[in-house]
């Protein structure tokens, strides 16, 4: 079995964490080539090709492959997809965006967020928010995937596959990138930190908010939050964790003045620790943490970033 | 400008899912159902275009069995103007799949001839996240998916949307696929005369024959199961006994 991995790569750089986890799955489907596109992608090329259990590297710089826009990138994997059995990506919104177009371009279904791998066929993957399991069997001819890469642990280095130069092909430009709004952080990413502070709807303002900024700086973790503190424009949207936003499995997991809701546990109840800290005692959110504290969050998460 | 809009009927937002006992899947007997959240925005958002000026008609179609007429009419309550019931399955438990319900949709967007197609951009059922793409995919139709602010602007729409890193905004040609993200708008609610209103609204009902699209599945569902449950933790008095056990007893700190 041969493998095409679609790999993260932003302004191109690898992005390591999220394609070494999906190495880690697609290596237990068959031999792996990892795919980097975009403008530049070299950088990328040779950071992927140090990942264990990468046997080859293709690179394609394109312009048209900046930003990863859908239709080229696509249009792309579609061109190299004969000779691989699967074509795997991690479930990064990059991905999510392109996969299934690849898939249709393929007549085939796409597999998405997949959680488990049971044989080359046979998938499992969270549905219902996570409320649920599928264990789902492929009559495809060529299998479309992406990874949750929360659920698989990443792929060490020391790797060194050979690189190979692929030729965009050409196609109509049906979209054109204008802008990104990507505010500049020095914590680490929420969905490979090891520490991860999230915030709720409880803690009331933006300004409030540094609250758990403070605690998360405190721990040099990530910070995340509910879909209600986002909606209230509380938190960015990219620090949303849950069932459409990020899905977050770290070492500990701390959830300030966050009810709980399905949606909600759907991204963060594979965390190893996950303390809950809020002034409600019949929050939901009691019954999946480890450690609980009644307290209100205005007292208890100062003191708490004092005393860590 | 006319604007297309599938719509799903899935488990209510609010229903706390069951698997059943046997493995073979959720149980959806005499469980509320709704229109698909996502897809509540994309009707909003069709209806919005329409009070600018730009859209022109709204059609809603959905694709499933013949008790999603009830999510049709709720989008035409909302505002849409027309609606094509497209009865997939007799069986409630039945899912189509994103592929054959792309094809289904490619036919009637090849009849339909709409400028732009909102979709929500998945359905909280099978979280799958793809009947969008497959759909742009298979017209050869630029996608701008995840999307949190939509401007049409002459033969482009301009999109921004919600990615990983934050917010990226593209420059799609007409006619384009959009998918709805939960910040694209606030859904409204159909008030009475507009629900009365909606029961008059034309409702074509067609079958995948029609379309010659075969709906077959793909993907055969192995089992369904529970997840893996959390064992239930334990209540700490103070933020120092807190302390203590993430350092003594998790050994996180």
């Amino acid at each position: 079995m041969t493998v095409l991995l679609l790999a993260e790569v932003n302004k191109g750089e690898l992005a390591v964490d999220a394609t070494a986890k999906a190495v880690t799955a697609a290596a237990q489907l068959g031999e792996v080539t990892a795919l980097c596109a975009g403008a530049h992608a070299a950088a990328a090329g040779e950071a992927a090709a140090k990942l264990d259990g990468v046997s080859k590297v293709l690179v394609a710089e394109d312009p048209s492959l900046d930003h990863r826009l859908a239709e080229a990138t696509a249009a792309l994997i579609v061109s190299l997809a004969d000779g691989y059995d699967h074509i795997v990506a991690p479930a990064t919104t990059d991905a999510k965006n392109v996969m299934p177009r690849v898939a249709a371009l393929l007549d085939v279904m796409v597999i998405s967020d997949v959680s488990g791998i049971v044989d080359a066929d046979t998938f499992e993957r969270p549905i219902y928010a996570g409320n649920a399991v599928q264990t789902v069997k492929s009559k495809d001819a060529k299998k479309v995937l992406t990874i949750r890469t929360s659920t698989f642990d990443a792929a060490g280095d020391g790797g060194s596959a050979p690189v190979e130069t692929v030729a965009a092909p050409d196609g109509p430009a049906l979209a054109e990138w204008v802008e990104d709004k990507v505010a500049a952080s020095d914590r680490p990413e929420l969905t490979s930190a090891g520490v991860v502070v999230s915030g709720g709807r409880g803690v009331g303002s933006e300004e409030d908010f540094k609250l758990i900024e403070a605690l998360a700086d405190k721990l040099g973790a990530a910070v995340g939050a509910s879909r209600a503190a986002v909606d209230s424009g509380y938190a960015p949207n990219d620090w949303q964790v849950g069932q459409t936003g990020k899905v977050v499995a770290p070492e500990l997991y701390i959830a300030i003045g966050i009810s709980g809701a399905i949606q909600h546990l759907a991204g963060m109840k594979d965390s190893k620790v996950i303390v809950a800290i809020n002034k409600d005692e019949d929050a939901p959110i009691f019954q999946v943490a480890d450690y609980g504290l009644v307290a209100d969050l205005f007292q208890a998460v100062p003191e708490l970033t004092e005393k860590v | 400008m006319k604007v297309l809009v599938p719509v799903k009927r899935v488990i209510d937002y609010n229903v706390k899912v069951r698997v059943k006992a046997d493995g073979s899947g959720v149980d959806l007997a005499n469980v509320k159902m709704s229109m698909n959240p996502f897809d509540e925005i994309a009707v909003e958002e069709a209806i919005r275009l329409k009070e600018k000026g730009v859209a022109t008609e709204i059609v809603a179609v959905s694709i499933g069995v013949k008790q999603a007429t009830e999510t049709l009419r709720t989008a035409l309550a909302m505002g849409a103007d027309r609606a094509i019931l497209v009865e997939a399955s007799e069986d409630v438990h039945a899912d189509i799949e994103p592929l054959a319900v792309a094809k289904i949709l490619k036919a009637i967007v090849e009849e339909e001839e709409p400028g732009l197609v909102i979709c929500g951009k998945q359905a909280i059922d099978n979280d799958m996240n793809a009947t969008g793409q497959m759909l742009a995919a298979l017209l050869g139709w630029s996608q701008a998916t995840f999307a949190s602010e939509v401007a049409v602007e002459g033969e482009n729409a301009v999109v921004t949307r919600e990615v990983d890193g934050g917010l990226q905004t593209i420059k799609v040609k007409l006619p384009a696929i959009v998918t709805a993200d939960l910040r694209l708008n606030e859904p409204r609610y159909a008030s009475l005369p507009n629900i009365m209103k909606a029961k008059k609204k034309p409702l074509d009902a067609k079958s995948p024959a029609d379309y010659g699209v075969d709906v077959s599945p793909r993907l055969e569902v192995v089992k369904t199961s529970e997840p893996a449950e959390r064992k239930a933790g334990v209540m700490v008095g103070s933020v120092d006994e807190l302390v203590a056990k993430l350092k003594d007893e998790a050994g996180v700190l």
